[in-house]
């Protein structure tokens, strides 16, 4: 329950977090909030040897409008997301979703940014950045970039950011439909999901049906060719390859998928 | 007024609230000053020979004091070694003693590991963050041997745990199945249950301190029996009792399986002999799921006949033990099962057949019922089952086999003789608390609309038996002190019970001094040398019942020596429990305070000491009913309601035994619903964190409905029964049926448990397939 | 590496490796072992302690970033006087521990959650505890104290 022996350094603002990350090479990575790296290090399933803690990057923390979309500073806590007035107005299904990570601790210490970089197949945060078309903004030792949120989720635990790349902003255009919903199907209120939905709109996003996020394309197509929504959630499981575990049999998840795509459309419907 | 049957708030809970218990992590003792960290190297396969340990890179790690194998214990009478088809030493299947002889357990492994989590090594090191650092630096070199996990693969013997044995059958016993007894029901029902294995999850794990020094072991352990681990301790490390002192601070739940003490305890005060040095160890959570004993792992064979009336004639149970690596409690657990296989019902024929297999898993022991919960949730599920089978309702058929009052003493075809007991009023009582017709009616609304949400209502009737080893007795010891004030010295060990606030109140009762100056002392074998502990749920029936009686002996003392002081005859003498005052019948004027009488007595004041024997098992009942929407879309069952009625006989605080109840239904619920410890075909851990194994939250639970029932005991005085594994007892059985119920119109008939959303999912497309 | 943790209105200064978890900082260092271990999973909630005023599980908490920061752990409740703030009171007065290893983590989560909702409903506070495991009282008292605590103000 101990991690493995590490060097800690503290960034006091991004520039400095990627020299850090770029001195340190491989063995470096960025600690936020510390609730997606810290339990694989304590597990020693993760053996970084320097952290680069930027918890205290504090002009990295902030919502607000931008230009025509909402941005969300990749160091805002999933409590601050979820109790952010802007966000309840403009992109209620980022709000919500952010309330239902993890439990209020988690809420308090846990980051946005450092959710997506995480990129856990079973996080809720990852399939709402797919359903919204956010655009995620990385620093690097040549500057910045944006990553549409479709090319950055790669694989399981894998995404586009290249070793020492910082994200720093989540972009988010404003919904062109209103509706949204988000189902997370879960055993206990804590756990993780086994199978969640985020709909905005005709935007339709899975959770743990891949080793990363999915946009239900099938059912989007369907959406987009007047079908209703149970008829629509009928193709939720195309394209998916959903894990088995101790929570079901793939077949199961699938059947959820459908499930839950058709109550998540029913609920949007019923908000737009 | 008297106290008892009051509600009283605990006088634990300032010091806990404030500072917090001090367990055994943070004891901090001078002789433990400098004290280095113990960290286990444990086995990571389950079933293998070990071929080599190399402890050199361990050593030579920083922060490192020494690495201990099997081949540092020297100076223990080894254990002999195991001959060919060489029988265990006679069994007493009533007694929970590991088997020994083939089936003997070592303390570290000696050539190879039955169990992931296995003990192979200890790493001791100045913190515990090296000793974490250095456990992984030991190589072990293991070379697998097949892995047996599940019943079937443990029956069939085709690999063997211990070779010499010939067999994974540890034990065998009950009778043979006698099918006559069925010939004459209209009605018979077969089925197979699982009672799938769980992990009892006390928030404190298991922990050790221990020093050695001036030719005394010291050791605090994390148990619910420090006079008994002084034993264990004595016989394993062949020293007299008087050279060893166990202490057991505030300890952080239990649930059976912090019974005395186990191997790794053991290894702590060992190598806290064998180096000289102090030693500390408290597990990580990881290894509790691996370390500390499981619970349950039944399976369940049944058959269950009678009238197309609902008269239930005959009921067979056969049973199979998974005990896992080592039989620590023989063939206990399921004669305990066998014990109270019958239920609170009447019925004509009932027997039993049990058998205990080994394997490749970690070791099962005692869990809050231990093997009484197998019974109910056996029988319940078949009453249910028969009652579906004649289309009656399966409150109707209880209530139609329920011992009736004027049976009482009741013998069970099992052999137990039930005390006392109001089963049909018990019954009745909680059917109306939960409004039953008007539940079967919102249930048939449902079903009629083919509602998503459908509902389920699940009964459960149950007859359990605590202080089972009543002949073993408890002690107790009252002091009253010239300065008024009380001390209870008590063999029953508390880890949550509130017996501190119990004993108190029943000292208070007895003598009128107020509980805020009476303390109660547990677990420190230098303060308590005799005594049992707590488990069974015996400690009021037995614990508590010393107390009263060493209290009416102080009593009886004060009373002779009040009346000197008086001049006045015994006669003529009352004690005013309201005032705590010794005062002349009439003349209150002519009194005496307890301090008056106890300096009296002399400078040691009054004292009295009791080991009461006189106890005998009894008999608790209750029925609970659950009430579950089941979301016929996803499988997801959510218990909305739960209703209880738990009679343990006389309460005598009402705070403390709904609390009993309140956490014995949450761990009966979750067993029904959530927990599994899972292994796979290798016999490594699926669910090895707490992020896999789901215990229960608030967010899954309601709040409960408890009803009162005070039917008391006869055997001792004030009429107590044991509460502690009631709820749990009875909550498992009826949260299983309600989810069945919720969807048994959809053609379903059994979900074994936990019956989680894929699982009852499954259950309706099987159903719905016509499987 | 040094750090600076003010702990209960008091200055905790020390020396640690690194990889030092605050919960460890709290027990080893500072000595409070109110502040208890239950899970290395960050599952169980029985570390909880306030971090600037909000709850946090202190065992996946470095040491390194409460540095600065000031920290209120279940023996900083009670006022100078010895009086038990309301969340205490309550849980006695509703019987809401048992073995008490849960304690200190439930009360500090329901500290924060009072602060953060003042008047919750049962649904949620049942919602806020489900960071918060305890295997002996079923949360059924536990819940009634967070209400009652509620109720007080």
């Amino acid at each position: 329950m101990i991690p493995s022996l590490f060097t800690y350094q503290r960034a006091s603002s991004a520039d400095e977090a990627v020299q850090l990350a770029a001195d340190g090479g491989e063995e470096a990575k960025f600690l936020a909030g510390g609730h997606s790296l810290l339990p694989l290090m304590k597990l020693r399933l993760a053996t970084p040897e320097i952290l680069i803690d930027i918890g205290r990057i504090a002009d990295l923390s902030y919502v607000r409008a931008d230009n025509g979309h909402l941005a969300v500073g990749a160091l805002t806590s999933h409590d601050d997301v979820a109790r952010s007035d802007l966000l309840a107005r403009e992109l209620p299904l980022l709000a919500h979703a952010a309330g239902q990570v993890g439990d209020p601790q988690v809420r308090h210490c846990g980051t946005i940014g450092g959710s997506l970089a995480h990129a856990d197949p079973a996080a809720d945060l990852p399939a709402v950045m797919l359903a919204l078309d956010a655009t995620l903004v990385a620093r690097g030792p040549s500057g910045d970039r944006e990553i549409a949120a479709g090319d950055f989720f790669t694989g399981l635990l894998e995404t586009a950011l290249q070793p020492g790349e910082l994200l720093t902003e989540i972009r988010i255009p404003r919904p062109a439909a209103a509706g949204w919903s988000f189902q997370k199907f879960t055993k206990r209120a804590i756990d993780w999901a086994i199978v969640g939905v985020a709909v905005q709109g005709g935007n339709v996003a899975l959770v743990n049906m891949g080793s990363m996020p999915l946009r239900a394309g099938a059912v989007e197509q369907a959406l987009a060719a007047g079908a209703a929504p149970r008829e629509a959630a009928a193709h939720a499981a195309e394209g998916t390859s959903a894990p088995e575990d101790i929570n079901g049999p793939r077949a199961y998840r699938e059947h959820l998928a459908r499930v839950l795509v058709a109550r998540a459309l029913e609920e949007a419907g019923s908000r737009s | 007024m008297s106290i008892l049957g009051t509600r009283v708030v605990r006088t634990e809970d300032p010091r806990l609230l404030t500072v917090g218990g001090t367990y055994v992590d943070d004891v901090s003792a001078p002789e433990l000053t400098g004290a280095a960290r113990v960290t286990f190297v444990r086995s990571p396969i389950a079933h293998a020979l070990i071929t080599g340990i190399d402890t050199s890179a361990a050593r030579e790690a920083p922060g490192v004091i020494a690495v201990l194998t099997v081949a540092d214990i020297d100076d223990l009478p080894a254990p002999p070694p195991p001959e060919e088809g060489a029988e265990a030493p006679p069994m007493v299947e009533g007694a929970p003693l590991p088997l020994g002889g083939p089936w003997m357990e070592p303390l570290l492994a000696v050539d190879r590991v039955r169990y992931v989590g296995e003990p192979v090594a200890m790493v001791l090191t100045d913190d515990r963050y090296t000793g974490e650092d250095a456990a992984e630096l030991v190589s072990v070199d293991y070379e697998p041997l097949p892995a047996v996990v599940g019943f079937d693969t443990a029956l069939s013997g085709e690999s063997l745990l211990f070779p010499v044995t010939g067999t994974n059958v540890a034990v065998t016993s009950g009778t043979p199945a006698d099918d006559t007894a069925f010939a004459s029901c209209e009605a018979v029902v077969e089925h197979t249950f699982v009672n799938q294995r769980v992990a009892p999850i006390p928030l404190e794990g298991r922990a050790a301190a221990a020093v050695w020094a001036d030719g005394k072991l010291t050791v605090w352990a994390s148990t619910q029996n420090a006079q008994l681990a002084r034993f264990i301790m004595a016989g394993a490390f062949g020293l007299d009792p008087a050279a060893i002192r166990v202490v057991a601070p505030d300890v952080g739940g239990g649930f059976g399986a912090k019974i005395a003490v186990d191997r790794d305890a053991l290894l702590v005060a060992w190598a806290a002999k064998h180096t000289g040095r102090p030693l500390r160890w408290a597990e990580t959570r990881s290894e509790n799921l691996v370390g500390m004993t499981h619970g349950r792992a039944q399976r369940h064979v049944i058959k269950i006949g009678g009238t197309s009336d609902g008269r239930i004639l005959a009921y067979r149970l056969d049973i199979v033990q998974d005990t896992g690596a080592y039989p620590r409690m023989g063939g206990f657990l399921p004669f305990l099962t066998g014990l109270m296989a019958a239920g609170p019902y009447d019925i004509a024929h009932v027997s039993t057949g049990r058998q205990v297999v080994v394997t490749n898993t970690t070791p099962i022991s005692a869990y809050r019922g231990a093997g009484r919960p197998e019974a109910t949730a056996a029988i319940e599920r078949a009453v249910d089952l028969f009652a579906a089978k004649i289309g009656k309702d399966p409150a109707e058929v209880r209530r139609i086999n329920l011992v009736p009052p004027d049976k009482f003493p009741f013998s069970s075809p099992c052999g137990p003789v039930y005390d006392t007991g109001e089963y049909v009023a018990a019954l009745d009582k909680v059917l109306a608390g939960a409004g039953y017709a008007e539940l079967r009616a919102e249930q048939a609304r449902r079903r009629e609309r083919g509602d998503t949400v459908q509902l389920g209502i699940g009964l459960s009737s149950y007859v359990e038996i605590t202080a089972a080893d009543a002949d073993g007795g408890e002690t107790a010891q009252l002091m009253v002190h010239p300065d008024g004030t009380a001390t209870v010295y008590t063999g029953s060990s508390a880890h949550g019970q509130g017996h501190h606030t119990a004993w108190a109140m029943l000292v208070e009762n007895e003598l009128g001094i107020d509980m805020a100056k009476v303390t109660v002392v547990h677990g420190d074998t230098d303060l308590i040398p005799m005594g049992v502990g707590t488990y069974a749920s015996r400690s009021l029936q037995l614990g508590g019942i010393a107390v009263q009686k060493a209290a009416i002996e102080v009593k009886d003392q004060a009373r002779r020596l009040a009346a000197e002081m008086l001049e006045a005859s015994e006669s003529d003498l009352e004690l005013d429990t309201e005032r705590g005052v010794w005062q002349v019948r009439g003349d209150p004027a002519a009194s005496r305070t307890w301090a008056d009488v106890a300096g009296h007595a002399g400078e040691d004041g009054l004292a009295a000491s009791v080991n009461y024997t006189e106890g005998a098992p009894t008999f608790p009942f209750g029925s609970h009913v659950a009430v579950v929407e089941v979301d016929t879309e996803t499988g997801k069952a959510k218990l909305v309601r739960h209703v209880t009625v738990d009679d343990a006989g006389t309460v005598l605080n009402p705070v403390l035994a709904e609390g009993q109840r309140h956490g014995g239904i949450a761990q009966g619920v979750a067993q029904a619903l959530l927990e599994e410890m899972i292994y796979d075909a290798d016999g490594n851990p699926v669910t090895g964190t707490l992020v896999d194994y789901a215990i229960i939250t608030a967010a899954e639970l309601p709040s409960f409905e408890l009803l009162a029932s005070e039917t008391p005991a006869m055997i001792n005085p004030l009429g107590f029964k044991g509460i502690g594994e009631a709820g749990t007892i009875g909550a498992t059985p009826a949260t299983q049926n309600a989810v069945i119920d919720a969807v048994a119109h959809l053609g379903v008939r059994h979900i074994d448990m936990p019956a989680t959303p894929a699982r009852v999912w499954a259950a309706i497309n099987e159903a719905r397939e016509g499987r | 590496m040094k750090v600076s943790v003010t702990v209960n209105g008091r200055q905790v200064d020390a020396d640690v490796p690194d990889r030092t978890l605050l919960v460890h900082l709290l027990r080893d260092v500072a000595g409070l072992t109110g502040t208890n271990v239950g899970c290395d999973t960050s599952s169980c909630g029985a570390c909880t302690v306030l971090l600037d005023g909000r709850s946090v599980k202190s065992c996946t908490v470095l040491a390194a970033q409460a540095d600065g920061r000031d920290v209120t752990t279940i023996e900083g409740l009670a006022d100078g006087t010895g009086e038990m703030h309301r969340v205490q009171r309550a849980f006695h007065a509703e019987h809401g521990l048992q073995c008490g290893f849960c304690t200190p983590g439930m009360v500090m989560a329901s500290i924060s959650l009072l602060a953060e909702n003042p008047s919750p409903s049962e649904d949620e506070v049942r919602s806020a505890l489900e960071g918060n495991l305890c295997r002996c009282t079923g949360y059924h008292n536990i819940v009634r104290a967070v209400l009652a605590a509620a109720g007080e103000d």
